[in-house]
């Protein structure tokens, strides 16, 4: 799950790490009223949106060479003009997909004299199982070209839970980074925060890029991108409440509600799998027979006939959706309660196109004999490649 | 000789007494017999767990007094995701030898803990998020339907757990079987990679050829075949068929599988693919045909 860069700072600051005043706003008219409470004489207008590549950003609506998706401001005035541009419009980015992102909301920053931009980040480092700051002198930049052209200036280092971030920890981070005098005593103080935040709330990435040495020489935390394990969300309801449904997919928010693994794509038939694994590779043998999946989904192992019925659902309310694929190998799963499922979703939500289903493994027999007896218009399959080119022979005739 | 487990290997059930635990412990005991030999409940010790076809199990509050009880030197784990690295921690502090993990959507940070707990101890975890592994007419420990499987001299190993039943169903019928198959699952922090069970596979004699089953996201898959070609260059080899999974999957976006994930532009498909084939596996661009693709790796 992602959060807004201004919620990401709020709960930084909640730690103590240095970041700098700011306000978010969801309409022109609260921009005034924002930027007055701030020290100024600076300020800084932020797209919030869950996209990377703001900057950079253009929005649909307005011309090529209007501004990007953050803009400096060196007045109340020109803050307010900016908000007024900005809120409502598109903003396309490298990350956003060429249908961009609507921006419904603003925050607004003071401003910061930077003296030099440095990236820092956390994640779990899966080579060696524990959470690593990655750190590069080459901050504001796209980390990616960094990591492509200069290796050597990105560097690694991996935190032991039993000890935490340690004083040696700190020494490399600091000497990595290249920081000295004050910049050096905060970053001793902030490197155990973003750990601990990190840690405590179960967080999948912390990147603060840029991460700032100030003309004054202190360090502060300029833009925060934060995602958390959907796995431990369970135990956090305040970042549970910091989600943004308006950025998601409506069939994602609806497929998350039944603890489905959904994601939507571009093409036109509907796939029904069960694993992860299983379901990715359905995907790419209907790629490899020329035609391309509309959508990832993994019912997972226990599910019961009523979310399956409810995959369904959503599969077949797709009105990119042509065809459907259902492919179960039960292991956990049993062909039967998938059977079940589907034919409670048909028999409710009707059949518009056709469907392919391969049944294998745990229970079979009994779930191909209630698709049989169930007289629905579904073509059975013998195995994976049959069932990926009947499915594609259907929709292609 | 198999990899693991065998017909010796005695396993305790640690969530015996949840639906899921009590469905799989029924098939386990009902394929050749493998000796389920007891559950671990905290509150329920001393009572006794019975199977719908009147199977009945003693109940230990311990993993450590069921070990000492029974011998037991395996134990599987069906605890919910919330409790599942406490049960794993326990499995650990009883060294248990091998431990698995079936459970899926254990938070990472708390396999961090238990990795770092596992670095310390013999124990040996397969998992989490995977479905076992099973080592044909003899063993069967997890949740993968024993139907599928015929003794033989493949070496299935796999992130993924349906597709380590596509490899297993496959190489069942083109007349090969298998020595054992293991799941390592799907999640970015885990007990065993491909590499430690690659060694053994590489090391038993009766393991004649191997399929290896990745997936997008991490470098799992690059390191193992970099490990396959140095073993190559000290002269050990076996005839392999490869498939990596989510060629189609977008970048930044999490398909199911917590590791499943092209992020920063690595862990794609193709990366994997090429090293792969580099190290001399034959990778099979379909899923459809796993099995036909190791038997001409086989034929050379």
């Amino acid at each position: 799950m992602n959060i807004h860069e201004y919620q990401a700072k709020q709960l930084l600051k909640g730690y103590g790490a240095p970041v700098a005043e700011g306000v978010a706003i969801l309409s022109a008219d609260e921009a005034e009223a924002a930027a007055k409470s701030l020290p100024g004489p600076l300020y800084v207008v932020k797209s919030q949106i869950h996209a990377g590549g703001r900057g950079k950003g253009k929005f649909k609506e307005l011309g090529p060479d209007a501004k990007g998706g953050v803009r400096l401001a060196f007045s109340i005035n020109e803050a307010k003009a900016h908000a007024k541009e900005m809120l409502g419009n598109t903003l396309v980015t490298a990350q956003t997909g060429a249908a961009g992102k609507q921006v419904n909301r603003l925050y607004i920053e003071d401003g910061a004299d930077i003296s030099r931009e440095l990236y820092l980040s956390l994640l779990v480092d899966r080579t060696v199982g524990r959470v690593a700051f990655v750190v590069s002198t080459e901050g504001g930049m796209d980390i990616e070209a960094v990591a492509e052209k200069t290796p050597e200036k990105i560097i690694t280092v991996a935190i032991d839970p039993e000890t935490g971030v340690t004083e040696a920890d700190v020494a490399k981070l600091n000497s990595a980074l290249e920081l000295t005098g004050e910049a050096a005593e905060d970053g001793k103080k902030l490197f155990p925060i973003l750990y601990q935040a990190f840690v405590e709330k179960d967080m999948a990435l912390l990147e603060v890029n840029p991460l700032i040495v100030m003309e004054n020489g202190r360090l502060r935390v300029l833009d925060a991108k934060m995602s958390f394990d959907g796995n431990a969300l369970f135990r956090h309801d305040d970042v549970r409440a910091l989600r943004d449904e308006s950025e998601e997919d409506a069939k994602e928010i609806e497929a998350s509600k039944w603890d489905l693994a959904y994601v939507a794509l571009d093409g036109n038939i509907g796939c029904m799998v069960n694993g992860a694994g299983l379901a990715m590779a359905t995907m790419d043998i209907i790629k490899l027979y020329g035609k391309e999946p509309a959508n990832f989904c993994d019912v997972g192992g226990g599910a019961g006939k009523e979310k399956v019925a409810a995959a369904f659902k959503i599969i077949t309310a797709d009105p990119k959706v042509e065809g459907i694929l259902v492919n179960i190998f039960g292991g956990i799963m049993k062909c039967d309660v998938i059977a079940e499922g589907v034919v409670a979703a048909v028999q409710e939500v009707g059949l518009k196109v056709p469907l392919v289903v391969r049944l294998e493994g745990t229970n079979v027999e009994l779930g191909k004999k209630i698709l049989n007896e169930s007289g629905l218009a579904i073509t059975a399959a013998d195995d994976l490649d049959d069932a990926a080119k009947k499915i594609v022979a259907a929709i292609a005739g | 000789m198999s990899i693991l487990i065998n017909k010796d290997t005695k396993v305790l059930v640690q969530g015996l007494t949840g639906k899921t635990g009590t469905f799989h412990t029924e098939q386990a005991l009902a394929y050749h017999g493998t000796q389920m030999v007891g559950g671990i409940h905290p509150k329920k010790g001393g009572e006794n767990w019975t199977g719908s076809k009147g199977e009945t199990l003693p109940i230990f509050s311990s993993v450590a007094e069921g070990k000492d009880r029974t011998g037991a030197t395996a134990s599987v784990v069906y605890v919910p995701p919330a409790g599942a690295a406490a049960a794993i921690i326990e499995a650990i502090e009883a060294e248990m030898e091998l431990i698995v993990c079936i459970t899926e959507g254990i938070p990472v940070m708390d396999m961090v803990k238990v990795k770092a707990r596992l670095e310390k101890s013999k124990s040996r975890l397969i998992g989490p998020n995977c479905p076992g592994l099973v080592t044909p007419d003899e063993c069967k420990i997890g949740i993968m339907p024993g139907s599928i499987f015929r003794k033989g001299s493949v070496g299935v190993v796999s992130r993924s757990g349906t597709l380590t039943y596509e490899a297993v169903f496959q190489t069942t019928n083109e007349g090969l079987g298998q020595t054992t198959a293991v799941g390592i699952g799907g999640d970015p922090v885990k007990g065993t990679e491909f590499i430690d069970i690659l060694e053994m596979f590489l090391a038993d004699d009766e393991t004649k050829s191997i399929i290896m089953i990745g997936e997008i996201g991490g470098s799992a898959e690059e390191e193992a075949a970099q490990f396959l070609k140095d073993e190559a260059k000290r002269g050990r080899k076996k005839p392999m068929a490869g498939f990596i999974a989510g060629r189609t999957a977008p970048e930044g976006r999490t398909m199911g599988h917590a590791g499943a994930v092209i992020s920063g532009g690595k862990g794609g498909a193709e990366d994997k693919i090429a090293a792969m084939e580099d190290a001399g596996i034959r990778v099979s661009p379909s899923p459809a045909r796993l099995g036909t693709t190791l038997v001409e790796a086989i034929k050379g």
